[in-house]
Protein backbone atom coordinates (compact mmCIF):
# COMPACT_ATOMS: atom_id res chain seq x y z
CA UNK A 1 0.00 0.00 0.00
CA UNK A 2 1.33 3.44 -0.93
CA UNK A 3 1.98 5.79 1.95
CA UNK A 4 3.03 8.59 -0.39
CA UNK A 5 1.67 9.26 -3.85
CA UNK A 6 2.94 12.20 -5.86
CA UNK A 7 1.15 12.96 -9.09
CA UNK A 8 2.12 15.54 -11.73
CA UNK A 9 3.69 17.84 -9.20
CA UNK A 10 5.29 21.08 -10.26
CA UNK A 11 6.81 23.68 -8.00
CA UNK A 12 7.68 27.09 -9.28
CA UNK A 13 8.87 29.72 -6.81
CA UNK A 14 7.71 33.32 -6.98
CA UNK A 15 11.06 34.39 -8.44
CA UNK A 16 10.33 32.17 -11.45
CA UNK A 17 12.69 29.32 -10.58
CA UNK A 18 11.16 25.90 -11.26
CA UNK A 19 12.37 23.56 -8.51
CA UNK A 20 10.26 20.50 -9.32
CA UNK A 21 8.80 19.52 -12.68
CA UNK A 22 6.31 16.77 -13.64
CA UNK A 23 7.09 14.64 -10.64
CA UNK A 24 5.30 11.31 -10.28
CA UNK A 25 6.26 9.00 -7.48
CA UNK A 26 4.88 6.40 -5.10
CA UNK A 27 6.44 5.18 -1.88
CA UNK A 28 5.10 2.14 -0.07
CA UNK A 29 4.43 1.81 3.62
CA UNK A 30 7.58 0.57 5.36
CA UNK A 31 9.93 1.65 2.53
CA UNK A 32 13.36 3.19 3.08
CA UNK A 33 14.21 5.55 0.22
CA UNK A 34 17.15 7.84 -0.41
CA UNK A 35 16.67 10.98 -2.44
CA UNK A 36 19.90 11.98 -4.09
CA UNK A 37 20.89 14.69 -6.52
CA UNK A 38 23.20 17.63 -6.92
CA UNK A 39 22.69 21.09 -5.49
CA UNK A 40 19.57 22.69 -6.95
CA UNK A 41 18.17 19.34 -8.07
CA UNK A 42 15.00 19.86 -6.00
CA UNK A 43 15.68 17.46 -3.10
CA UNK A 44 14.95 19.98 -0.38
CA UNK A 45 11.90 21.33 -2.18
CA UNK A 46 10.47 17.82 -2.46
CA UNK A 47 11.16 17.14 1.21
CA UNK A 48 9.56 20.48 2.21
CA UNK A 49 6.49 19.71 0.13
CA UNK A 50 6.11 16.36 1.89
CA UNK A 51 5.77 18.03 5.28
CA UNK A 52 3.85 20.91 3.76
CA UNK A 53 6.37 23.63 4.41
CA UNK A 54 6.01 24.40 0.72
CA UNK A 55 2.92 24.00 -1.43
CA UNK A 56 3.23 22.63 -4.96
CA UNK A 57 2.20 24.98 -7.76
CA UNK A 58 0.13 22.15 -9.20
CA UNK A 59 -0.37 18.42 -8.76
CA UNK A 60 -1.24 16.11 -5.90
CA UNK A 61 0.82 14.98 -2.94
CA UNK A 62 -0.99 12.35 -0.93
CA UNK A 63 0.64 11.50 2.39
CA UNK A 64 -1.17 8.90 4.48
CA UNK A 65 -4.38 9.48 2.53
CA UNK A 66 -4.29 13.28 2.89
CA UNK A 67 -3.65 15.59 -0.05
CA UNK A 68 -1.15 17.91 1.61
CA UNK A 69 -1.12 20.14 -1.47
CA UNK A 70 -4.65 21.21 -0.66
CA UNK A 71 -4.20 21.43 3.09
CA UNK A 72 -4.96 24.88 4.47
CA UNK A 73 -2.33 26.51 6.66
CA UNK A 74 -4.55 26.15 9.71
CA UNK A 75 -4.78 22.40 9.25
CA UNK A 76 -1.11 21.70 8.55
CA UNK A 77 -0.53 20.55 12.13
CA UNK A 78 -2.76 17.54 11.51
CA UNK A 79 -0.39 16.08 8.92
CA UNK A 80 2.68 17.04 10.94
CA UNK A 81 1.47 14.87 13.81
CA UNK A 82 1.71 11.85 11.55
CA UNK A 83 5.29 12.70 10.52
CA UNK A 84 8.71 12.84 12.09
CA UNK A 85 11.20 15.31 10.64
CA UNK A 86 14.96 15.35 11.09
CA UNK A 87 17.23 18.16 9.83
CA UNK A 88 20.91 18.58 9.18
CA UNK A 89 21.18 21.23 11.93
CA UNK A 90 19.37 19.10 14.58
CA UNK A 91 17.11 21.97 15.70
CA UNK A 92 17.23 21.20 19.40
CA UNK A 93 16.29 23.64 22.13
CA UNK A 94 19.54 24.57 23.88
CA UNK A 95 17.94 25.26 27.27
CA UNK A 96 16.30 21.83 27.49
CA UNK A 97 18.11 18.59 28.27
CA UNK A 98 17.84 15.42 26.19
CA UNK A 99 14.74 14.17 27.97
CA UNK A 100 13.03 17.57 27.82
CA UNK A 101 13.87 18.06 24.14
CA UNK A 102 12.26 14.75 23.24
CA UNK A 103 9.34 15.26 25.64
CA UNK A 104 8.69 18.70 24.10
CA UNK A 105 7.21 17.04 21.01
CA UNK A 106 4.59 15.29 23.12
CA UNK A 107 4.02 18.11 25.60
CA UNK A 108 2.90 20.51 22.90
CA UNK A 109 0.39 17.93 21.77
CA UNK A 110 -1.06 17.78 25.27
CA UNK A 111 -0.02 14.22 26.13
CA UNK A 112 -0.25 12.94 29.72
CA UNK A 113 2.87 13.04 31.89
CA UNK A 114 3.01 9.27 32.39
CA UNK A 115 2.53 8.63 28.70
CA UNK A 116 5.26 11.16 27.88
CA UNK A 117 7.68 9.50 30.28
CA UNK A 118 7.18 6.02 28.87
CA UNK A 119 7.38 7.09 25.23
CA UNK A 120 10.34 9.46 25.69
CA UNK A 121 12.46 6.89 27.53
CA UNK A 122 11.63 4.31 24.87
CA UNK A 123 12.67 6.67 22.06
CA UNK A 124 15.86 7.69 23.85
CA UNK A 125 16.74 4.05 24.40
CA UNK A 126 16.12 3.29 20.76
CA UNK A 127 18.71 5.89 19.70
CA UNK A 128 21.16 4.68 22.37
CA UNK A 129 21.25 7.78 24.55
CA UNK A 130 19.89 6.37 27.79
CA UNK A 131 23.06 7.37 29.66
CA UNK A 132 22.79 11.00 28.58
CA UNK A 133 19.17 11.73 29.40
CA UNK A 134 20.07 14.71 31.58
CA UNK A 135 22.71 16.23 29.32
CA UNK A 136 22.13 19.48 27.47
CA UNK A 137 22.73 19.79 23.71
CA UNK A 138 26.02 21.66 24.19
CA UNK A 139 27.31 18.70 26.21
CA UNK A 140 26.70 16.31 23.32
CA UNK A 141 28.62 15.53 20.12
CA UNK A 142 27.07 16.25 16.72
CA UNK A 143 26.13 12.61 16.26
CA UNK A 144 24.51 12.48 19.70
CA UNK A 145 22.56 15.67 19.02
CA UNK A 146 21.27 14.17 15.80
CA UNK A 147 20.22 11.08 17.73
CA UNK A 148 18.23 13.30 20.09
CA UNK A 149 16.59 14.89 17.06
CA UNK A 150 15.72 11.42 15.75
CA UNK A 151 14.31 10.41 19.14
CA UNK A 152 12.16 13.55 19.10
CA UNK A 153 10.99 12.76 15.57
CA UNK A 154 9.95 9.19 16.39
CA UNK A 155 8.59 9.71 19.90
CA UNK A 156 5.11 10.26 18.54
CA UNK A 157 5.37 6.97 16.63
CA UNK A 158 4.95 8.51 13.17
CA UNK A 159 4.16 6.52 10.06
CA UNK A 160 6.71 8.49 8.06
CA UNK A 161 10.13 9.83 8.99
CA UNK A 162 11.47 12.56 6.71
CA UNK A 163 15.20 13.25 6.97
CA UNK A 164 16.73 16.25 5.22
CA UNK A 165 20.47 15.50 4.97
CA UNK A 166 20.69 14.30 8.59
CA UNK A 167 24.35 13.31 8.22
CA UNK A 168 25.44 16.51 6.49
CA UNK A 169 27.32 17.79 9.54
CA UNK A 170 28.77 14.49 10.70
CA UNK A 171 31.94 12.50 10.03
CA UNK A 172 31.57 9.21 8.12
CA UNK A 173 31.59 7.04 11.23
CA UNK A 174 28.89 9.07 13.02
CA UNK A 175 26.94 9.29 9.76
CA UNK A 176 26.86 5.53 9.48
CA UNK A 177 25.70 5.24 13.09
CA UNK A 178 22.81 7.60 12.38
CA UNK A 179 21.75 5.71 9.26
CA UNK A 180 21.92 2.42 11.14
CA UNK A 181 19.62 3.86 13.78
CA UNK A 182 17.22 4.95 11.04
CA UNK A 183 17.43 1.50 9.46
CA UNK A 184 16.72 -0.05 12.84
CA UNK A 185 13.64 2.15 13.26
CA UNK A 186 12.53 1.19 9.76
CA UNK A 187 12.95 -2.54 10.53
CA UNK A 188 11.57 -2.68 14.05
CA UNK A 189 8.81 -0.07 13.95
CA UNK A 190 7.91 -0.33 10.28
CA UNK A 191 8.30 3.42 9.91
CA UNK A 192 8.62 4.60 6.31
CA UNK A 193 11.82 6.62 5.91
CA UNK A 194 12.69 9.14 3.23
CA UNK A 195 16.18 10.57 3.42
CA UNK A 196 17.70 13.25 1.25
CA UNK A 197 21.47 12.90 1.21
CA UNK A 198 24.74 13.67 -0.53
CA UNK A 199 26.55 10.85 1.20
CA UNK A 200 27.76 8.35 -1.36
CA UNK A 201 29.08 5.77 1.19
CA UNK A 202 25.81 5.56 3.03
CA UNK A 203 23.76 5.07 -0.10
CA UNK A 204 26.14 2.44 -1.39
CA UNK A 205 26.33 0.50 1.85
CA UNK A 206 22.62 0.50 2.65
CA UNK A 207 21.40 -0.80 -0.71
CA UNK A 208 17.98 0.78 -0.38
CA UNK A 209 15.65 2.39 -2.88
CA UNK A 210 17.34 5.37 -4.55
CA UNK A 211 15.47 8.22 -6.20
CA UNK A 212 17.66 10.45 -8.33
CA UNK A 213 16.57 14.04 -8.95
CA UNK A 214 18.10 16.24 -11.59
CA UNK A 215 16.93 19.73 -12.47
CA UNK A 216 13.69 19.11 -10.61
CA UNK A 217 12.85 15.89 -12.43
CA UNK A 218 12.97 12.30 -11.22
CA UNK A 219 15.52 10.82 -13.58
CA UNK A 220 16.17 7.43 -11.97
CA UNK A 221 14.39 5.20 -9.49
CA UNK A 222 16.46 2.17 -8.39
CA UNK A 223 14.93 -0.52 -6.21
CA UNK A 224 18.21 -1.41 -4.46
CA UNK A 225 20.43 1.23 -5.89
CA UNK A 226 23.80 2.84 -5.41
CA UNK A 227 25.14 6.34 -5.79
CA UNK A 228 26.20 6.70 -9.42
CA UNK A 229 28.01 9.81 -10.49
CA UNK A 230 26.73 9.61 -14.03
CA UNK A 231 23.12 9.97 -12.82
CA UNK A 232 23.79 13.28 -11.05
CA UNK B 1 -8.53 17.11 30.40
CA UNK B 2 -6.25 17.64 27.44
CA UNK B 3 -7.34 21.26 27.14
CA UNK B 4 -6.51 21.82 30.83
CA UNK B 5 -3.07 20.26 30.40
CA UNK B 6 -2.43 22.51 27.40
CA UNK B 7 -3.73 25.54 29.27
CA UNK B 8 -1.56 24.68 32.29
CA UNK B 9 1.44 24.42 30.01
CA UNK B 10 0.60 27.75 28.36
CA UNK B 11 0.30 29.49 31.73
CA UNK B 12 3.62 27.98 32.91
CA UNK B 13 5.31 29.08 29.67
CA UNK B 14 3.81 32.55 29.94
CA UNK B 15 5.16 33.07 33.47
CA UNK B 16 8.57 31.69 32.45
CA UNK B 17 8.67 34.06 29.51
CA UNK B 18 7.77 37.09 31.64
CA UNK B 19 10.72 36.42 33.91
CA UNK B 20 13.08 35.39 31.09
CA UNK B 21 12.67 38.81 29.42
CA UNK B 22 12.24 40.59 32.70
CA UNK B 23 13.69 44.00 31.81
CA UNK B 24 11.30 44.24 28.88
CA UNK B 25 8.40 42.88 30.88
CA UNK B 26 9.15 45.42 33.59
CA UNK B 27 8.61 48.29 31.14
CA UNK B 28 5.19 46.93 30.20
CA UNK B 29 4.30 46.13 33.79
CA UNK B 30 5.26 49.65 34.93
CA UNK B 31 3.14 51.20 32.22
CA UNK B 32 0.19 48.97 33.07
CA UNK B 33 0.67 49.83 36.76
CA UNK B 34 0.59 53.58 36.09
CA UNK B 35 -2.43 53.22 33.80
CA UNK B 36 -4.29 51.10 36.29
CA UNK B 37 -3.51 53.46 39.18
CA UNK B 38 -5.13 56.25 37.18
CA UNK B 39 -8.00 53.98 36.20
CA UNK B 40 -8.47 53.00 39.84
CA UNK B 41 -8.34 56.61 41.07
CA UNK B 42 -10.81 57.63 38.36
CA UNK B 43 -13.13 54.81 39.29
CA UNK B 44 -12.95 55.64 42.99
CA UNK B 45 -13.52 59.33 42.19
CA UNK B 46 -16.42 58.74 39.84
CA UNK B 47 -18.14 56.33 42.23
CA UNK B 48 -17.76 58.91 44.95
CA UNK B 49 -19.01 61.69 42.70
CA UNK B 50 -22.04 59.60 41.93
CA UNK B 51 -22.50 59.03 45.61
CA UNK B 52 -22.17 62.79 46.41
CA UNK B 53 -24.59 63.58 43.63
CA UNK B 54 -27.16 61.27 45.14
CA UNK B 55 -26.69 62.83 48.56
CA UNK B 56 -26.92 66.32 47.08
CA UNK B 57 -29.93 65.31 45.07
CA UNK B 58 -31.54 64.13 48.25
CA UNK B 59 -30.74 67.40 49.99
CA UNK B 60 -31.23 70.03 47.33
CA UNK B 61 -34.67 71.57 47.60
CA UNK B 62 -36.05 74.02 45.13
CA UNK B 63 -38.12 76.74 46.75
CA UNK B 64 -40.82 78.37 44.65
CA UNK B 65 -42.27 81.59 46.11
CA UNK B 66 -45.67 82.68 44.90
CA UNK B 67 -47.11 86.14 44.36
CA UNK B 68 -49.00 87.55 47.35
CA UNK B 69 -52.28 87.70 45.50
CA UNK B 70 -52.35 84.02 44.55
CA UNK B 71 -55.73 82.44 45.26
CA UNK B 72 -56.29 78.99 46.66
CA UNK B 73 -57.59 77.72 43.31
CA UNK B 74 -54.45 78.97 41.62
CA UNK B 75 -52.30 77.26 44.27
CA UNK B 76 -54.13 74.01 43.63
CA UNK B 77 -53.69 74.38 39.90
CA UNK B 78 -49.97 75.15 40.31
CA UNK B 79 -49.51 72.16 42.63
CA UNK B 80 -50.94 69.91 39.96
CA UNK B 81 -48.83 71.46 37.19
CA UNK B 82 -45.61 71.15 39.17
CA UNK B 83 -46.31 67.60 40.36
CA UNK B 84 -46.94 66.58 36.78
CA UNK B 85 -43.46 67.65 35.68
CA UNK B 86 -41.18 64.69 34.84
CA UNK B 87 -38.27 65.75 36.98
CA UNK B 88 -40.32 66.53 40.08
CA UNK B 89 -40.23 63.87 42.74
CA UNK B 90 -42.08 65.65 45.51
CA UNK B 91 -43.86 68.96 45.82
CA UNK B 92 -44.99 70.28 49.22
CA UNK B 93 -46.92 73.46 49.75
CA UNK B 94 -45.90 75.74 52.60
CA UNK B 95 -48.17 78.63 53.43
CA UNK B 96 -46.77 81.98 54.52
CA UNK B 97 -48.27 81.30 57.94
CA UNK B 98 -46.30 78.08 58.27
CA UNK B 99 -43.12 79.87 57.18
CA UNK B 100 -43.72 82.56 59.77
CA UNK B 101 -44.22 80.00 62.53
CA UNK B 102 -41.07 78.09 61.55
CA UNK B 103 -38.98 81.26 61.54
CA UNK B 104 -40.36 82.33 64.87
CA UNK B 105 -39.30 79.03 66.38
CA UNK B 106 -35.81 79.35 64.98
CA UNK B 107 -34.91 82.70 66.41
CA UNK B 108 -35.99 84.86 69.36
CA UNK B 109 -35.62 88.14 67.44
CA UNK B 110 -37.85 86.80 64.67
CA UNK B 111 -40.21 85.63 67.34
CA UNK B 112 -40.46 89.13 68.73
CA UNK B 113 -41.03 90.84 65.43
CA UNK B 114 -43.19 88.27 63.69
CA UNK B 115 -45.36 87.70 66.71
CA UNK B 116 -46.98 91.07 66.07
CA UNK B 117 -47.89 90.23 62.47
CA UNK B 118 -51.48 89.36 61.73
CA UNK B 119 -52.39 87.14 58.75
CA UNK B 120 -52.94 90.19 56.56
CA UNK B 121 -49.71 91.92 57.62
CA UNK B 122 -47.54 88.87 56.98
CA UNK B 123 -45.17 89.97 54.19
CA UNK B 124 -43.83 86.45 53.64
CA UNK B 125 -44.91 84.51 50.56
CA UNK B 126 -46.62 81.18 50.11
CA UNK B 127 -44.18 78.67 48.71
CA UNK B 128 -43.64 75.20 47.28
CA UNK B 129 -40.75 73.00 48.44
CA UNK B 130 -39.76 70.78 45.54
CA UNK B 131 -37.43 67.76 45.37
CA UNK B 132 -36.15 66.86 41.92
CA UNK B 133 -35.29 63.43 40.51
CA UNK B 134 -32.24 64.39 38.41
CA UNK B 135 -30.10 67.21 39.70
CA UNK B 136 -28.56 67.83 36.27
CA UNK B 137 -32.02 68.78 34.99
CA UNK B 138 -32.77 71.12 37.89
CA UNK B 139 -32.06 74.28 35.89
CA UNK B 140 -34.52 73.31 33.17
CA UNK B 141 -37.17 72.40 35.70
CA UNK B 142 -36.63 75.72 37.53
CA UNK B 143 -37.03 77.64 34.29
CA UNK B 144 -40.27 75.82 33.47
CA UNK B 145 -41.69 76.59 36.90
CA UNK B 146 -40.49 80.20 36.68
CA UNK B 147 -42.55 80.63 33.53
CA UNK B 148 -45.78 79.75 35.31
CA UNK B 149 -48.13 82.56 36.29
CA UNK B 150 -48.14 83.67 39.91
CA UNK B 151 -44.63 82.34 40.45
CA UNK B 152 -42.53 85.13 41.94
CA UNK B 153 -39.13 83.58 42.65
CA UNK B 154 -37.54 80.17 42.11
CA UNK B 155 -34.53 79.43 44.26
CA UNK B 156 -32.36 76.32 44.43
CA UNK B 157 -28.79 77.42 45.25
CA UNK B 158 -28.23 77.64 41.51
CA UNK B 159 -24.59 78.62 41.59
CA UNK B 160 -23.46 75.98 44.06
CA UNK B 161 -25.25 73.20 42.25
CA UNK B 162 -24.01 74.35 38.83
CA UNK B 163 -20.42 74.62 40.06
CA UNK B 164 -20.54 71.23 41.62
CA UNK B 165 -21.96 69.61 38.51
CA UNK B 166 -19.50 71.27 36.14
CA UNK B 167 -16.54 70.37 38.38
CA UNK B 168 -17.61 66.74 38.50
CA UNK B 169 -18.08 66.68 34.75
CA UNK B 170 -14.65 68.23 34.13
CA UNK B 171 -12.91 65.77 36.45
CA UNK B 172 -14.69 62.90 34.74
CA UNK B 173 -13.66 64.11 31.25
CA UNK B 174 -10.00 64.59 32.21
CA UNK B 175 -9.90 61.15 33.79
CA UNK B 176 -11.44 59.50 30.73
CA UNK B 177 -8.96 61.20 28.35
CA UNK B 178 -5.97 60.30 30.55
CA UNK B 179 -7.09 56.69 30.86
CA UNK B 180 -7.69 56.28 27.12
CA UNK B 181 -4.28 57.79 26.27
CA UNK B 182 -2.50 55.59 28.79
CA UNK B 183 -4.33 52.47 27.66
CA UNK B 184 -3.19 53.12 24.09
CA UNK B 185 0.45 53.60 25.19
CA UNK B 186 0.25 50.46 27.31
CA UNK B 187 -1.16 48.39 24.48
CA UNK B 188 1.73 49.50 22.25
CA UNK B 189 4.28 48.61 24.91
CA UNK B 190 2.73 45.19 25.34
CA UNK B 191 2.75 44.64 21.58
CA UNK B 192 6.47 45.41 21.62
CA UNK B 193 7.17 43.09 24.54
CA UNK B 194 5.30 40.21 23.00
CA UNK B 195 6.91 40.90 19.61
CA UNK B 196 10.36 40.49 21.13
CA UNK B 197 9.24 37.37 23.00
CA UNK B 198 8.02 35.93 19.72
CA UNK B 199 11.36 36.71 18.06
CA UNK B 200 13.37 35.29 20.95
CA UNK B 201 11.33 32.08 20.81
CA UNK B 202 11.41 31.70 17.05
CA UNK B 203 13.32 28.42 17.21
CA UNK B 204 10.92 26.99 19.75
CA UNK B 205 7.95 28.07 17.64
CA UNK B 206 9.41 26.49 14.50
CA UNK B 207 9.95 23.19 16.37
CA UNK B 208 6.43 23.36 17.74
CA UNK B 209 5.17 23.69 14.19
CA UNK B 210 7.27 20.78 13.00
CA UNK B 211 6.02 18.41 15.68
CA UNK B 212 2.41 19.31 14.89
CA UNK B 213 1.40 21.80 17.56
CA UNK B 214 -1.85 23.50 16.56
CA UNK B 215 -2.06 27.25 16.06
CA UNK B 216 -4.02 27.46 19.28
CA UNK B 217 -1.19 25.74 21.20
CA UNK B 218 1.44 27.98 19.66
CA UNK B 219 -0.42 31.25 20.13
CA UNK B 220 -2.03 30.74 23.53
CA UNK B 221 1.15 31.14 25.66
CA UNK B 222 1.77 34.57 24.11
CA UNK B 223 -1.80 35.71 24.70
CA UNK B 224 -1.58 34.48 28.28
CA UNK B 225 1.76 36.25 28.67
CA UNK B 226 0.01 39.54 27.89
CA UNK B 227 -2.63 38.71 30.46
CA UNK B 228 0.06 37.83 33.02
CA UNK B 229 1.72 41.20 32.39
CA UNK B 230 -1.66 42.86 32.96
CA UNK B 231 -2.23 40.83 36.10
CA UNK B 232 1.18 41.66 37.59
CA UNK B 233 0.69 45.30 36.64
CA UNK B 234 -2.59 45.30 38.56
CA UNK B 235 -1.06 44.23 41.87
CA UNK B 236 0.15 47.67 43.04
CA UNK B 237 -3.01 49.54 41.91
CA UNK B 238 -5.11 46.94 43.74
CA UNK B 239 -3.13 47.43 46.95
CA UNK B 240 -3.44 51.19 46.56
CA UNK B 241 -7.20 50.90 46.16
CA UNK B 242 -7.67 48.54 49.10
CA UNK B 243 -5.31 50.11 51.63
CA UNK B 244 -5.10 53.66 50.27
CA UNK B 245 -8.83 54.23 50.06
CA UNK B 246 -9.50 52.63 53.42
CA UNK B 247 -6.86 54.89 55.03
CA UNK B 248 -8.29 57.94 53.25
CA UNK B 249 -11.79 57.07 54.40
CA UNK B 250 -10.65 56.59 58.00
CA UNK B 251 -8.57 59.78 57.92
CA UNK B 252 -11.52 61.94 56.84
CA UNK B 253 -14.02 59.99 58.90
CA UNK B 254 -16.02 59.25 55.79
CA UNK B 255 -16.76 62.87 54.81
CA UNK B 256 -14.88 65.33 52.62
CA UNK B 257 -14.85 68.93 53.96
CA UNK B 258 -18.60 69.07 54.53
CA UNK B 259 -21.10 66.51 55.66
CA UNK B 260 -22.76 66.98 52.27
CA UNK B 261 -19.86 65.18 50.57
CA UNK B 262 -19.91 61.70 52.04
CA UNK B 263 -17.38 59.11 50.87
CA UNK B 264 -18.48 55.65 49.80
CA UNK B 265 -17.94 53.04 52.49
CA UNK B 266 -14.72 51.08 51.70
CA UNK B 267 -16.28 47.65 52.06
CA UNK B 268 -17.20 46.03 49.73
CA UNK B 269 -16.54 48.99 47.40
CA UNK B 270 -12.72 48.57 47.29
CA UNK B 271 -13.03 44.89 46.40
CA UNK B 272 -15.28 45.62 43.44
CA UNK B 273 -12.90 48.33 42.20
CA UNK B 274 -9.90 46.01 42.68
CA UNK B 275 -11.59 43.24 40.75
CA UNK B 276 -12.42 45.68 37.96
CA UNK B 277 -8.80 46.93 37.92
CA UNK B 278 -7.43 43.37 37.64
CA UNK B 279 -9.89 42.52 34.87
CA UNK B 280 -9.09 45.75 32.96
CA UNK B 281 -5.34 45.02 33.32
CA UNK B 282 -5.73 41.52 31.96
CA UNK B 283 -7.96 42.65 29.11
CA UNK B 284 -5.52 45.41 28.10
CA UNK B 285 -2.69 42.84 28.25
CA UNK B 286 -4.69 40.42 26.18
CA UNK B 287 -5.53 43.03 23.53
CA UNK B 288 -1.83 43.96 23.24
CA UNK B 289 -0.60 40.40 23.02
CA UNK B 290 -3.37 39.32 20.65
CA UNK B 291 -2.50 42.08 18.20
CA UNK B 292 1.23 41.25 18.46
CA UNK B 293 0.48 37.58 17.79
CA UNK B 294 -1.73 38.47 14.84
CA UNK B 295 0.93 40.74 13.41
CA UNK B 296 4.17 38.90 14.11
CA UNK B 297 3.35 35.23 14.60
CA UNK B 298 2.63 33.73 11.24
CA UNK B 299 1.68 30.09 11.57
Amino acid sequence: MDLIRIKDVKKQYKNGVTAICDLNLAIKKGDFAFIIGGSGSGKSTLIKMLYREEKPTCGEIIVGGVNVAKLRNKKVYKIRRKLGIVFQDYRLLPKLNVYENVAFALEVLGAKKDEIRVKVLKAIELVGLKAKVHNYPDQLSGGEQQRVAIARAIVNEPKLLICDEPTGNLDPERSMEIVKILDDINQTCGTTIIMATHDRDIVNKMKKRVLVLKDGRLVKDYEKGTYRNEDI
Amino acid sequence: MKIFRMLGRSIRDAFKSVFRNFSLSLASISCITITLIIVAVSMVASYNVEHFSKVIQRDVTMVVFLDNDTTEEEIEELTKKITDLDNVEKCDFKSKEQSKNEMMQENDTFNGIMGTWSEEDNPLKDSFLIKVKDIEQIKKTAETIRSYEKVAVVNYGEEMVNNLISTFKFVEKVAVIAVVALVVVTVFLIINTIKLTIFSRKREISIMRLVGASNFTIKTPFIIEGMVLGFIGAIIPTLIVIYGYTLLFDHFNGVLYTSLIQLVNPEPFVYFVSLAVVIIGMIVGMIGSASAVRKYLKV
